[in-house]
């Protein structure tokens, strides 16, 4: 007498078992791969950003220095370039013209980046693919903006960015120094903000703290700080996410606990059958284990097969307009898959794991009564 | 042979509404035979048969199943016992909704872990042998009462038993279908098995191939004799 031939034979009871129930059990399985989906499509997207964004943010400089007026970002004066040389340790010192710009025809904001080896001269630009998508027009054209002073500037769009690093360049426009100033007002002394490479990484909180004395209207920001805020905003807990992954336990919660306390008068019935036919409780507990196992195995696979297709293959099309931040330029990407064993490990043990053990609890129950109930009743 | 000596059931003890359905009852049961446990319905005759089939156990007294003590037993043994010693028919037949005839035949056996397809073939020869082959996969909610009933022997069959208890077996069937039960379990009889029922009906207890029927009121045995 085989333990596989008894487990094959308690499956089978089981399939033939679930199947009498299609209509039922396929909606569990559909509501139940819902909540997998949203809850794992939740986590493959943020974590995939945070991917992105450490690997975009391991070219960013070691630290930015700012200058704050009355607590807000200002325009720093160059001068504070050869204050901060003088900090030991500090290799480099560079500054960045950066900016906004909102376009009142398509009502856009685009993000203006000036740099000093800028290749195509002044009366050029490089526009990022979000921003091409925007246009009537495209490289060869021309694109007017209204400066600072109410004037009009026409730059030669020259090239377009390639759509690989769209994440983040979608809104993104590259000029000249000059046109830069020109466009914006800002003096030849001054700019946005500073970027510095140092000698040794470890010693970029002592470097920060002296520039705050020498300089102390700055705000020094290194690159572990902006990483630690793209791991706030998209970790599990950040904004967005809680609100989704709350919404999809609390469904899944509800799911089974309705499984937890509602086994019917008829599965009852039945289990007092079985016991009676000279089933053991043992025999009842595995034919609910494989019932919950087929039902929470079945919806994890589709629920995450159908995360992963959404988030790497459909652009997360329905979480886009929430999650990709509020620019309307919305990139236009494929995150690169970042999925691990462990995050899959995390997905099963949070839901096939309790469904499972919520569908054995009441049979359980059930299954301990005494086998003559049946004749009893 | 099976014995009962000095039995005593009480259901919800020391509550409220404490019942005590058997007070006192020795009795012995004949392998090989028919017998029957008559008497009006709270007389305590499927507390009776449920005790002797290990579905229950008794608040005092002792059975004893061919000279082996099997009240003090614990569950999984009891339960092993019961599959491989008794088959069940029950009043309401309990045939499981929704799955096939030759399903619920099949099912007693499961835990065994009998391989499914000479399991199967078995099931089929059942249910050949009680004229209901050709019903064999359809479900249960579709029989007619008579065939439901040839389904629950059939399940009742599977594990070969040497006792098959039968409880009110003819409470759902016409005088036809009774008499045709009663037909099979002289069948059952002459092959070997041992049969117990309960019933209060008198083509049950008044039938050939009964041997012994056991009066009960109240929990208690009140005489035995042999049908004439």
């Amino acid at each position: 007498m085989g333990l596989i031939e008894k487990q094959q034979n308690i499956i089978d009871f089981t399939l033939s078992s679930l199947l009498r129930r299609k209509g039922k059990n396929a909606a569990l399985v559909v509501v139940y791969a819902v909540v997998v989906f949203t809850v794992s499509g939740v986590v493959f997207f943020t974590r995939s950003i945070q991917e992105e964004a450490s690997i975009v943010l391991k070219h960013a400089p070691e630290m930015m220095v700012q200058r704050l007026i009355a607590g807000r970002h200002d325009l720093i004066p160059l001068s504070y370039i050869e204050t901060i040389k003088q900090i030991r340790g500090v290799q480099d010192v560079k500054a960045r013209l950066w900016g906004y710009y909102f376009d009142p025809t398509n009502g856009a904001n685009y993000t203006l980046i000036a740099d000093e080896a800028f290749a195509h001269g002044d009366g050029n630009i490089v526009i990022g693919r979000g921003v091409e998508r925007n246009l009537p027009s495209s490289v060869g054209g021309t694109m007017p903006f209204k400066a600072y002073d109410g004037s009009y500037v026409f730059l030669k769009m020259k090239e377009v960015l390639p759509s690989e690093s769209e994440l983040v360049s979608a809104d993104l426009i590259m000029l000249s120094v000059n046109d830069f100033r020109r466009l914006f007002g800002v003096p030849g002394n001054q700019a946005t903000d500073l970027v510095l490479s140092v000698k040794n990484s470890r010693e970029l909180s002592t470097i920060a703290a002296k520039i705050l004395t020498l300089l102390p209207d700055t705000r020094p920001i290194t690159r572990e700080e902006i990483l630690r805020t793209y791991d706030a905003v998209f970790s599990w807990r950040g904004g967005m996410m809680i609100v989704i992954l709350s919404g999809a336990v609390m469904a899944f919660v509800i799911l089974a606990w309705d499984k937890a306390t509602g086994l019917s008068a008829e599965e009852k019935r039945e289990i007092g059958i079985l016991k009676a036919v000279g089933w053991e409780t043992s025999d009842i507990l595995l034919m609910k284990f494989w019932e919950g196992a087929a039902i929470s195995l079945s919806s994890f696979l589709l629920g995450v097969g159908a995360a992963y297709l959404h988030v790497y293959l459909a652009s997360s099309a329905l979480f886009e307009p929430a999650l990709k931040g509020w620019s309307v330029l919305y990139p236009h990407f494929r995150l690169t898959p970042f999925v691990n064993a462990y995050q899959v490990a995390t997905l099963f043990f949070l839901t096939v794991v309790p469904y499972t053990v919520a569908t054995i609890v009441p049979s359980w129950r059930a299954a301990t009564v005494d086998p003559d109930a049946v004749m009893r009743s | 042979m099976i014995e009962l000596i000095n039995i005593r059931k009480v259901y919800n003890a020391g509550k409220p509404n404490e019942f005590v359905a058997i007070e006192g009852v020795s009795l012995g049961i004949e392998s090989r035979k028919a017998t029957v446990l008559k008497g009006p319905s709270g007389s305590g005759k499927t507390t009776l048969l449920s005790m002797i089939g290990c579905m229950a156990r008794p608040t005092a007294g002792r059975i004893m199943l061919h000279d082996r003590e099997i009240t003090s037993l614990p569950e999984r043994f009891l339960t092993e016992i019961r599959r491989a010693g008794f088959g069940f028919i029950f009043q309401q037949f309990n045939l499981i909704k929704g799955v096939s005839a030759l399903e619920n035949v099949m099912l007693p056996a499961y835990p065994a872990g009998e391989r499914h397809g000479p399991l199967r073939k078995r099931a089929l020869h059942l249910l050949d042998l009680l004229g209901l082959s050709h019903k064999a996969s359809s479900k249960t909610e579709w029989l007619s009462g008579g065939e439901a009933q040839r389904v629950a022997i059939s399940r009742a069959l599977i594990n070969n038993p040497s006792v098959v208890i039968a409880d009110e077996p003819t409470a759902h069937l016409d005088t036809h279908l009774s008499h045709e039960f009663m037909d099979i379990m002289a069948r059952l009889k002459a092959e070997g098995k041992t049969i117990i029922m309960a019933s209060h009906d008198p083509i049950v207890y008044e039938a050939g191939a009964v041997d012994r029927v056991v009066d009960m009121r109240d929990g208690q045995v009140v005489g035995t004799g042999g049908n004439p």
